[in-house]
């Protein structure tokens, strides 16, 4: 944490969220006045949007001033390989369940791809666990909790 | 004696043999993610919210509880033997415990955390049956508008008053109420904030947003600090009986951080970890051995552990009569709670009193199964940390996404996961808190019915929010939380982190 004053620069995550919070009130604002219908009596569905609005706009700016001022604490080091890594991993899982690989092969990537950026290289060893994993979890929503996960072809010969 | 009757009626009930296997079940799972780093019981309560959709909502409740007391006492037990608590209201544990356990009593440490946790723990659930049914007895009277007060002061001190930063939790509460917006008006039908995405028009599923933000926003941040961090495991050396002298340095420790516990678990303060630091400077200053303070004291674990599941207590007795939730964990509760279409309050009390009465009963039973688990099997719960960390954090994120996609297994769904994770990484990273967010989503749309209710029943007059003394007292409350961190900011110092 740095002391309270005036820094040297600006920091760029407050500047970063402060244009989110900006923006996202623009964004309620503009999706409120399409909204016809209101209320006989008191508030109608315009009053929260508002209300929110002007909140996420008041705290922009309290966000930039914390850019400007003291800054957000600051962040420990961080690498951003891990972090792609299992996003590459929940894509790979959103793509095969969207196109209708089933849940097992993409539970398998998303553990194998989770456990890489972990820095373990077993890459095969892990799909597999992963594989086997998905199966057990696969069999028990199906047949114990009668719950239906999204099937591809390997989950139709069970 | 109505009290003692309901009570009787409610043991009569959680001594079923199934209700006992839920209980049974939520303690186990509660202890073992709360040992588990990087999984908490508000994480895994959202987990288990689709999975249970299909089973009997007494049994549900009742394990759901066992798994927010069963992580408390699960907590210390990792705080103590690695330094890492395993949930945010066991920092105040690690400072002295793992200190002990280096000193090589790490056993009577850990005896100290659970029998302080079980004696807390009795002590507060006896507050809450107690408490419980007068507070429902005010809370009939409140109408829509005192109940929007009400949430007003809840929004405010869960987000700004106890912060670190009152920007940082009111930026994290207007997240949570915006995404609360999304879906369809129930009043004039219109979508709002669902840009013509059919899957959207139902609102943000809370069960997304907390797996999002708890499971793939936490892997996420620990990935990315892997290389950074090292943990080194204590073994469990010596006698895990405490000494004589250790009972009498513990038992007045457990009694105080009761004390602090219990009550500010039950104002709409939020979290554990107030009472718990509360406690820790509490025993520091009364101890007669300041000097073993830093060393490993035994007081500075049996006072915070004691604080932290008092205060699990005392967060059910806003969420079970008012149907407040003041913790993450309670959020998810009143989730489960209304994944049932049952709501929390002076109504559950009247209509469903097998329900509330066999979930306050269960939490005695609870307790005692946690007290028997954690002291004689704490070796077994050791070993849980044993599990290789990639491994871990792959195990979580299988089953964060399993049961989202068991829930609604659509692309759409699944994409506002991983954007929920992106942004529980850059919350973590940037240190804005997360549970305001949850609470905001769950409570946002709650209190905006309340006060159109309030404001159509006044046709339309805005007076009515300060006509009504209740919701007068508590709209100025709710200013005075408001105003009060940014008059004085010696306020901020406790930390509020998700629990």
């Amino acid at each position: 944490m740095q002391e309270a004053g005036t820094r040297r620069r600006p920091d760029p995550a407050a500047i970063a969220i402060a244009a989110v919070l900006l923006v996202l009130a623009l964004i309620l604002f503009w999706d409120m006045s399409r909204l016809e219908i209101s209320s006989t009596y008191g508030l109608g569905p315009k009053a929260m949007p508002i209300v929110v609005a002007i909140g996420l706009a008041l705290l922009g700016i309290g966000n930039l001033v914390i850019a400007f001022t003291t800054g957000l604490p600051e962040p420990e080091p961080a690498d951003p390989k891990p972090i792609l890594l299992i996003l590459g991993g929940l894509a790979a899982l959103i793509a095969l369940i969207g196109l209708g690989g089933g849940f097992i092969p993409a539970t398998a990537i998303l553990f194998a791809a989770t456990s890489a950026a972990f820095e373990r290289r077993a890459f095969l060893t892990d799909l597999l666990i992963g594989a086997v994993l998905g199966l057990v979890a696969y069999l028990l929503f199906d047949k114990v909790l009668t719950l239906s996960l999204p099937a591809g072809p390997l989950e139709r010969l069970l | 004696m109505d009290t003692l009757a309901s009570l009787a009626h409610g043991m009569a009930v959680a001594v079923q043999p199934m209700n006992l296997l839920f209980a049974l079940i939520g303690v186990l799972l509660g202890t073992a993610v709360g040992v588990l780093p990087g999984i908490g019981p508000a994480l895994t309560v959202a987990l288990l919210l689709p999975v249970t959709y299909k089973l009997d909502p007494g049994g549900s409740l009742i394990m759901f509880a066992g798994i927010y007391y069963g992580g408390m006492y699960g907590g210390s037990t990792t705080a103590i033997l690695i330094n890492t608590p395993g949930e945010s209201a066991s920092m105040a544990t690690a400072l002295e415990g793992n200190k002990m356990a280096k000193a090589g009593r790490g056993g009577p440490a850990l005896a100290t955390s659970a029998i302080g946790s079980f004696v807390a723990g009795t002590i507060a659930t006896l507050g809450l049956t107690f408490l419980a049914p007068w507070l429902v007895e005010v809370a009939v009277q409140f109408g829509p508008e005192d109940y929007f007060a009400l949430m007003c002061v809840a929004f405010i001190t869960v987000s700004a008053t106890f912060g670190d930063s009152p920007v940082r939790g009111l930026t994290s509460l207007f997240i949570g109420l915006t995404l609360g917006l999304v879906g369809i008006d129930k009043l004039t039908g219109q979508a709002r904030l669902a840009f013509g995405i059919p899957e959207l028009l139902d609102g943000v599923e809370v069960t997304t947003l907390a797996v999002g933000l708890f499971a793939v926003g936490e892997a996420l941040y620990v990935a990315s600090r892997h290389r950074h961090t090292k943990e080194t495991l204590e073994p469990v050396r010596g006698s895990l009986w405490m000494t004589r002298e250790d009972w009498k340095r513990s038992w007045m420790p457990w009694l105080r951080g009761t004390l602090f516990g219990f009550p500010i678990g039950a104002l709409p303060a939020g979290g554990a970890e107030i009472p718990t630091f509360l406690s820790y400077s509490t025993e520091k200053r009364l101890t007669k051995h300041p000097e073993e303070f830093g060393k490993g004291a035994i007081e500075g674990v049996a006072g915070p552990e004691a604080a932290n599941n008092a205060s699990a207590a005392g967060t059910l007795v806003p969420l079970l009569t008012l149907g407040l939730p003041t913790s993450a964990t309670a959020a998810m509760m009143l989730a489960g709670f209304q994944q049932y279409g049952l709501n929390p309050g002076p109504l559950l009390f009247a209509d469903k009193p097998d329900l509330v009465w066999g979930l306050i009963a269960s939490l005695y039973i609870a307790n005692v199964m946690l007290l028997v688990l954690n002291l004689p099997l704490v070796g077994l719960w050791v070993r849980l940390l044993a599990i290789p960390t990639p491994w871990l954090y792959a195990g979580i994120l299988v089953f964060a996404t399993m049961g989202t996609i068991a829930a609604k297994p659509s692309v759409v769904e699944l994409t506002m996961l991983g954007v929920f994770g992106l942004m529980g990484y850059a919350m973590r990273r940037y240190d804005y808190p997360i549970a305001p967010v949850v609470v905001g989503l769950i409570l946002g749309p709650v209190a905006e019915s309340q006060l159109r209710r309030a404001l159509s029943i006044s046709l339309g007059d805005p007076l009515v929010l300060v006509q009504s003394p209740i919701s007068a007292t508590l709209l100025a409350i709710a200013f005075i939380a408001l105003v009060a961190p940014f008059v004085m900011r010696g306020l901020g110092r406790f930390k509020a982190e998700e629990d």
